[in-house]
């Protein structure tokens, strides 16, 4: 299948994608972003960033993040497993 | 119950002519003007090519990127000019009670440039991806509730809108809150960042703009002189810190300036033009006077809202003229808008500052740009150069679209009096 590549040319991990996304919209380091780490109480998302957060994985990964179904996205690893769960890879 | 005197105990400034109160006052008895052909948008675009704009202001290294992203331009000047004035004041030192301190910041356009940029996604993209923050980040009260919650003010909080009145007008509520017993300190001001699309395009569509210097930006705000053409638009923030004297005394504030007087008026006339004669003006400089306890030989200085347009600066003259009768002749008056633009929302507060300024040191700012009268105006406006007078009570005018009048009374501070 088609891998797209990210704009900056390199090939990255699904993990690595998510992680700059992270980084990009919550203003936190790079090595923050662990896999426990939870979106809320670890990288200080309010409510308005989480809504931001998953429409920035919705333009990236071009899929849909129904209320419900971001309610459940609570730490970085839930949000690798949710995409990988739509058929997301890289 | 005897009554309250304010004073201003603490200024913070970004605006085109300095990015701290004490380089604003430096330029402005300089006559050193901070317009220039506009960058932060395409001049290409306009009629009027120029503009005031505030110089080396990086956000994210005085804010960072997270609250520089949650932040509109016209929020991020109001966060760190009202740093700088709570700063200045000592009262980030002190021991305050949080509940005593209000917030009251004023602005003309609030959010624009964000609204603009969401719009422009709604429409590319549908609404759904408009920002979450677009709404927080947009309203033009958001200044007053980021600063509260950058100094930690529980007081009495809220913004004024009346356009180029708007900071004044916080100044005025905000004295009237410490007369009132509400609070014993308020930070107020205003701040503007009006420098985009819409705004200077609706600006040029109205005619307001000055479009004939954009070779010459230096020399195209010019207040009472025969060849003004319009206004410069300038964007900016300033903060005073005003305290409660008494409160003031028993901390050993450094006090700069009392604020005796405030008058309050509406022209009832047109959207945007003044009431002929200056009506409504001339009502709010006799009000503020009165409050003050002033006659009109005591006026020393007036710093006009002098916008370098036909309508306003005529009619602003022949206010002076009917609030002070035979002593206009004598006064003193000036626009420092000659040297930083119209900071719209913001230049009220800008402009109470330098004239605070102009009773502490003892010098009247000029109007740097004036060379040759206008027909009709025919007042002393410390035309090029600076003055050095001792004086002892000036006003402040601000005029707004939708005939919004404020003027504001101050008094040098001398100590126990």
């Amino acid at each position: 299948m088609a891998v797209s590549l990210p704009e900056k040319g390199r090939i990255m991990s699904l993990e690595n994608r998510i992680a700059e996304i992270i980084v990009s919209r919550l203003n936190v380091k790079p090595d923050e972003v662990t896999g426990s780490a939870n979106l809320k109480d670890d990288l200080g998302a309010d409510s308005l960033d989480m809504v931001d957060l998953m429409m920035d994985l919705e333009d990236t990964f071009n899929l849909k993040i129904s209320d419900e179904e971001g309610n459940n996205l609570q730490t970085v690893g839930s949000v690798v497993e949710f995409l990988k769960s739509k058929g997301i890879e890289a | 119950m005897a009554d309250k005197r304010v004073v201003i105990t603490g200024l913070g400034v970004l605006s085109p002519i300095g990015n701290s109160a004490s380089q604003a006052w430096e330029n402005a008895i300089a006559g050193k003007s901070g317009i220039t052909r506009l960058s932060l948008v395409d001049p290409e675009l306009f009629s009027s090519q120029i503009a005031g704009e505030v110089k080396d202001f990086d956000p994210v290294e005085l804010l960072g990127a997270k609250e520089t992203r949650r932040n509109d331009r016209y929020t991020q000047l109001a966060i760190v000019a009202a740093r700088q004035a709570w700063a200045d004041s000592g009262l980030s030192e002190a021991s305050i009670d949080p509940e005593r301190v209000g917030v009251v910041i004023g602005s003309g356009v609030g959010g624009l440039g964000t609204y603009e940029e969401q719009h422009t996604i709604a429409l590319e993209r549908g609404p759904g991806r408009i920002s979450s923050l677009f709404v927080p980040m947009m309203i033009s009260n958001m200044a007053a509730g980021q600063v509260a919650i950058e100094i930690n003010a529980k007081g009495p909080n809220f913004a004024t809108v009346t356009a180029c009145a708007s900071s004044t007008h916080a100044i005025a509520s905000s004295v009237d809150a410490i007369r009132l017993g509400r609070a014993e300190v308020m930070v107020a001001g205003g701040s503007e960042a009006p420098l985009t699309l819409m705004s200077i395009g609706g600006f040029c569509s109205m005619k307001a703009l000055c479009t004939s210097f954009n070779d010459e930006p230096e020399k195209a705000s010019r207040p009472f002189d025969r060849d003004r053409s319009g206004f410069v638009i300038a964007e900016g923030a300033c903060i005073l810190i005003l305290e409660e004297l008494e409160h003031a005394k028993a901390r050993g504030a450094n006090i700069i300036a009392e604020v005796c007087g405030v008058g309050m008026s509406c022209d009832a006339h047109h959207i945007t033009a003044p009431a002929p004669g200056g009506e409504g003006c001339a009502r709010a400089m006799v009000m503020a006077m009165n409050d003050a306890g002033m006659n009109a030989e005591d006026v020393d200085y007036i710093n006009a809202h002098g916008t370098s347009t036909q309508l306003n600066d005529i009619n602003e003259t022949e206010a002076i003229k009917t609030a002070l009768g035979k002593h206009a002749a004598e006064v003193m008056v000036s626009s420092t808008k000659s040297v930083h633009g119209h900071m719209l929302g913001a230049t009220g507060g800008m402009e109470i500052m330098l004239t605070a300024l102009a009773l502490k040191n003892g010098i009247v700012p000029p109007t740097s740009t004036h060379m040759i009268p206008g027909e009709g105006c025919d007042l002393d406006y410390v035309p090029g150069t600076a003055r050095k007078a001792d004086i002892q009570c000036a006003l402040s005018n601000s005029l707004g679209f939708g005939g919004h009048n404020a003027c504001i009374a101050l008094r040098k501070y001398k100590g126990d009096s």
